[in-house]
C-alpha cells in the first residue's frame, strides 16, 4: 500500500464505538479516506468521514464500495443485545444477514485487499467444560443454539468462507474479550452498574476486560498491517467476578442459578441492564482467552491491563469507599508504631 | 423507677378498708376490678416531686456505661490486648493484619488465568486442613526429596475415600514439605457445581483437560492428576487399594508433550476414611452425580456420619519417572503412551502394596 492512499468503509458507525473509531482512522496517516456507513446517522461528531446512510442489509452496499472505490472494510456492526435494533429478530438479521450482504459485495469487489471483522470471544460460549484460557484453534464445548453467540458463529461461518473464495484479500478477525470504558454501552457494563449486583451463588467466574483505547488501537493496527488470520484481544490478566465487584465497592446479590432468569427478566423489562442465555453463562463460568498469537503474530500489545482496564471503568461509576473500608482506614493511620517501624526498616 | 413509692389516696369509695397501706387487699382488689388503671394513675404526680427534691435527675449522659473512662485509658486497654494477641511486635502485625483485610475488602490482589487465588489457598484452605492432616490422619510423607523445588512435573496418584479428602491432603503435604502448590486437576462435575467450583479455582484447581495441563506444566507448575477419576475415588471398599483402569492416559501424553517428570504417589489410609460399603445408582442418576454413597454412618448418622474415620495416612512420592528422553512426537504414539502410564500404574500398584505390608494397623 502507498501512502496515504487507503480508502476504508466502516460500518456501524451510528453507535458510539465505531463512531469513534471512524473518526480516529481519518486522522491516521496512510488514510486517504473514511466512509462510514450505517442505517441509522451518527449521534455524535464525526470529523473527516464522511456518512453514507445505508443498510448494509440491502445490495446498495455493493454501490457505495465500487463508488468510493474502498480497498480496506472493518465491519463493527454486529450487535450484542436486541435493545437498540428492536428485536431478536431484528437483531439477527443486522447481524447475520448483514455481513452475508456486506461479504458479497467484497466478493464481487475488485478494489478490495483488507477485511478486518470485528468478533467477540463470546464464539467460545461459557461452561463448566471449558479449558482455563480458550486458543484461537479451540471450539466451544457446546455448540451455541441461540442468541448472540450463535450469530457471531454464524458470522465467522461465513468471513471464512469469503477468505477461502478471495484469498487475495486478507481476512483479519479480532476475537475481543469484554470491552470496557468509561463510554461504553454494552451488557457487561450496564451489569456492572447496576447498584446491586445481581450473582451465581457459589461461581466466581474469570473475567477478562479489553479497554475502549485498545480496542481502538487494535482495530487501527489491523488496518495498517498485513497480518491475516483469527486474534484473541485481551488485556493481561484475569479478574474474578468477586473481586470486581469489590473494586467498584458495590453490595451483590447471590442468586441460586434458577432463580437468576427471573432476575434477568426484570432487569429486562425495566431497561436496567440484559442478560441473554450467553451472558448467563459467562457470569456463572467464565472465560479465559489466550493472547499469545496476538503479540506473537499480529503483533499488538495492549496498552492496559483487565485490572487497568476495569479501573478506569469503575473510576466512572461514582464509587466510594464503603465505611468497613473507612474504619480500617481510620484504624491504621492511628497506629502508633505506624511511622516508627516504617522508619525503623528503612 | 422500682424505687418510686405508690401513695395510695383513700379508697375513692370502693370497697376495702382505707389503711393506707402500698397495696389493697387482695380481696377489694377483685371487687374494684376494671378500675383498676385509674386508681393507679393516681398516684403517679405524686410521686414525682419527691423523686425531683430527694435527688438530681438522672440524664442520659452521666448513665453511660463507658463515661468514666477516658480516651487513653482506653488505647492502653487497646494496647494490652493487642500486645497478648500478637506479641510484642503487635504493631506491625496489626498494621499487617489490617492491610490484609482492607485488600480482600476491596478487591486489590492478584489470581493467575486459572483462578487461582495463592492468599486464600495458603490462609484458608490449608491452614484449615493443617488439623485434619497432623491430628487426625497423622500423615507421614515419605520420598518427598522426589517432587522437584522448581519446574514442573506430573504428581499422578491413586485415588480412594469417596470424597476427594487425598486431594486436599496431597496439597497440603506438598505444601507442606516444599513450599510448593499442588495444582489438582479435577473432573468437570467440579466445576458444574455451586461453592465448591469457585473454591476449587481460588485452592488452584483447573479442569482436566489436555489444554489445561500442558498448559500448566509448560509454565512450570506442580500439576496432580488422579487418573482414576471418580472409578477410583468411588469403588466398594471391598475393592480396596486394587488400582482401576487410568484413564485414557491423557496425563502420559501431557507430560511427554512437555517433557516433565512424572511423580509417582501412592496413598494408603484413605481408603478406610469413608469404607464406602453401598451405592444408589437411581438416586446418582437423579442428581447428575456418578455415585451416591452408603458408609457404615452416612447417612444413617446424617451430617456426623460425615466426619471422617481416623485413619492412619501414609504418602510415598515415588522416584520421578522422566519423560525428556522421548522424541518430540512420542506424545502421538499410542503405544508408547499406553506403555508408559501402564509403568506408572504398575509402580503406584506395588508401593501400595508394600506400604500396606509395613503397615500394622489401620488406625495407628
Amino acid at each position: 500500500m502507498d501512502a496515504d492512499t487507503k480508502v476504508v468503509l466502516v460500518t456501524g458507525v451510528s453507535r458510539d464505538l465505531g463512531r469513534r473509531f471512524a473518526r480516529r482512522l481519518a486522522d491516521e496517516p496512510g488514510v486517504a479516506r473514511v466512509v462510514g456507513v450505517d442505517a441509522v446517522p451518527p449521534r455524535g461528531d464525526i470529523g473527516d468521514v464522511s456518512f453514507v446512510r445505508a443498510d448494509i442489509r440491502n445490495p446498495v452496499i455493493a454501490k457505495v464500495i465500487a463508488k468510493e472505490d474502498v480497498d480496506t472494510v472493518v465491519h463493527m456492526s454486529v450487535i450484542a443485545t436486541p435493545g437498540s435494533a428492536g428485536g431478536r429478530g431484528t437483531m439477527k438479521e443486522l447481524n447475520v444477514i448483514g455481513t452475508m450482504q456486506l461479504l458479497a459485495a467484497c466478493q464481487k469487489s475488485r478494489s478490495i485487499r483488507h477485511l478486518v471483522v470485528k468478533s467477540t470471544s463470546t464464539v467460545y460460549g461459557a461452561s463448566s467444560r471449558d479449558p482455563a484460557m480458550f486458543t484461537e484453534d479451540m471450539q466451544p464445548r457446546r455448540q451455541p443454539s441461540s442468541g448472540y453467540a450463535k450469530d457471531v458463529a454464524e458470522i465467522e461461518g461465513y468471513v471464512r468462507g469469503f477468505a477461502r473464495r478471495r484469498p487475495d484479500v486478507r481476512v483479519t478477525t479480532l476475537r475481543l474479550a469484554n470491552v470496557l470504558g468509561p463510554h461504553v454501552t454494552s451488557p457487561i457494563t450496564s451489569y456492572f452498574r447496576l447498584p446491586v449486583i445481581p450473582t451465581v451463588l457459589g461461581f466466581d467466574p474469570r473475567l477478562q476486560f479489553v479497554h475502549e483505547t485498545d480496542l481502538m488501537r487494535v482495530l487501527t493496527h489491523c488496518v495498517h498491517t498485513d497480518v491475516p488470520g483469527t486474534f484473541n484481544v485481551a488485556g493481561d490478566g484475569v479478574m474474578l467476578l468477586s473481586q470486581a465487584v469489590r473494586r467498584l465497592r458495590k453490595p451483590t446479590v447471590p442468586l441460586v442459578r434458577p432463580a437468576v432468569g427471573g432476575v434477568a427478566a426484570v432487569l429486562k423489562s425495566a431497561r436496567m441492564a440484559d442478560f441473554s442465555p450467553e451472558q448467563l453463562g459467562f457470569l456463572t463460568f467464565g472465560r479465559g482467552i489466550d493472547t499469545s498469537r496476538m503479540r506473537a503474530e499480529l503483533g499488538f500489545e495492549p496498552v492496559l491491563t483487565t485490572e487497568q482496564a476495569f479501573a478506569d471503568f469503575a473510576s466512572s461509576t461514582g464509587r466510594s469507599a464503603s465505611p468497613v473500608e473507612r474504619v480500617l482506614d481510620g484504624l491504621s493511620s492511628t497506629l502508633p508504631g505506624r511511622a516508627t517501624s516504617g522508619a525503623g526498616r528503612g | 423507677m422500682g424505687d418510686a413509692e405508690i401513695i395510695p389516696i383513700g379508697t375513692g369509695g370502693r370497697p376495702g378498708r382505707g389503711t393506707g397501706s402500698a397495696r389493697p387487699s387482695k380481696a377489694s382488689r377483685t371487687l374494684a376490678g376494671g378500675a383498676r388503671p385509674a386508681a393507679r394513675r393516681t398516684p403517679a404526680p405524686a410521686a414525682e416531686p419527691e423523686a425531683r427534691t430527694g435527688r438530681p435527675a438522672a440524664t442520659t449522659h452521666d448513665r453511660a456505661p463507658m463515661a468514666g473512662i477516658t480516651p487513653g485509658e482506653w488505647l492502653a486497654a487497646f494496647q494490652t490486648g493487642a500486645v497478648q494477641v500478637f506479641g510484642d511486635d503487635w504493631e506491625r502485625q496489626l498494621a499487617r493484619l489490617l492491610a490484609f483485610l482492607r485488600r480482600r475488602l476491596t478487591g486489590e490482589y492478584d489470581v493467575d488465568e486459572y483462578g487461582f487465588d495463592q492468599e486464600v489457598a495458603e490462609k484458608l484452605l490449608l491452614a484449615s486442613l493443617r488439623p485434619i492432616a497432623e491430628r487426625w490422619f497423622r500423615i507421614e510423607a515419605r520420598g518427598v526429596e522426589n517432587l522437584p523445588t522448581d519446574g514442573g512435573a506430573l504428581v499422578v496418584s491413586n485415588h480412594s475415600g469417596t470424597l476427594p479428602v487425598d486431594g486436599l491432603m496431597t496439597m497440603f503435604t506438598i505444601h507442606e514439605h516444599t513450599g510448593r502448590f499442588l495444582r489438582p486437576l479435577g473432573a468437570d462435575l467440579v466445576f458444574r457445581m455451586p461453592l465448591v467450583s469457585s473454591l476449587a479455582r481460588k485452592g488452584g484447581a483447573t479442569l482436566a483437560c489436555n489444554e489445561d495441563a500442558e498448559r500448566m506444566l509448560a509454565s512450570g507448575e506442580l500439576v496432580g492428576v488422579w487418573p482414576e477419576g471418580f472409578k477410583g475415588i468411588g469403588k466398594p471398599f471391598t475393592e480396596r487399594y486394587k488400582l482401576q483402569r487410568f484413564g485414557r492416559g491423557g496425563f502420559v501424553a501431557a507430560a511427554l508433550r512437555t517433557g516433565v517428570p512424572i511423580v509417582p504417589l501412592s496413598v494408603v489410609g484413605a481408603e478406610e476414611i469413608y469404607p464406602l460399603v453401598g451405592n444408589v445408582p437411581s438416586l446418582a442418576r437423579l442428581l447428575g452425580i456418578p455415585y451416591v454413597p452408603i458408609t457404615p454412618l452416612f447417612p444413617w448418622l446424617g451430617p456426623l456420619g460425615l466426619v471422617p474415620l481416623p485413619s492412619k495416612w501414609l504418602m510415598e512420592f515415588g522416584e520421578p519417572i522422566r519423560t525428556d528422553e522421548y522424541d518430540a512426537g512420542s506424545a502421538d504414539d499410542p503405544m508408547l503412551v499406553f506403555n508408559v502410564t501402564d509403568q506408572v500404574r504398575e509402580t503406584i500398584q506395588q508401593s501400595l502394596y508394600s506400604l500396606l505390608m509395613q503397615r500394622t494397623s489401620v488406625w495407628h
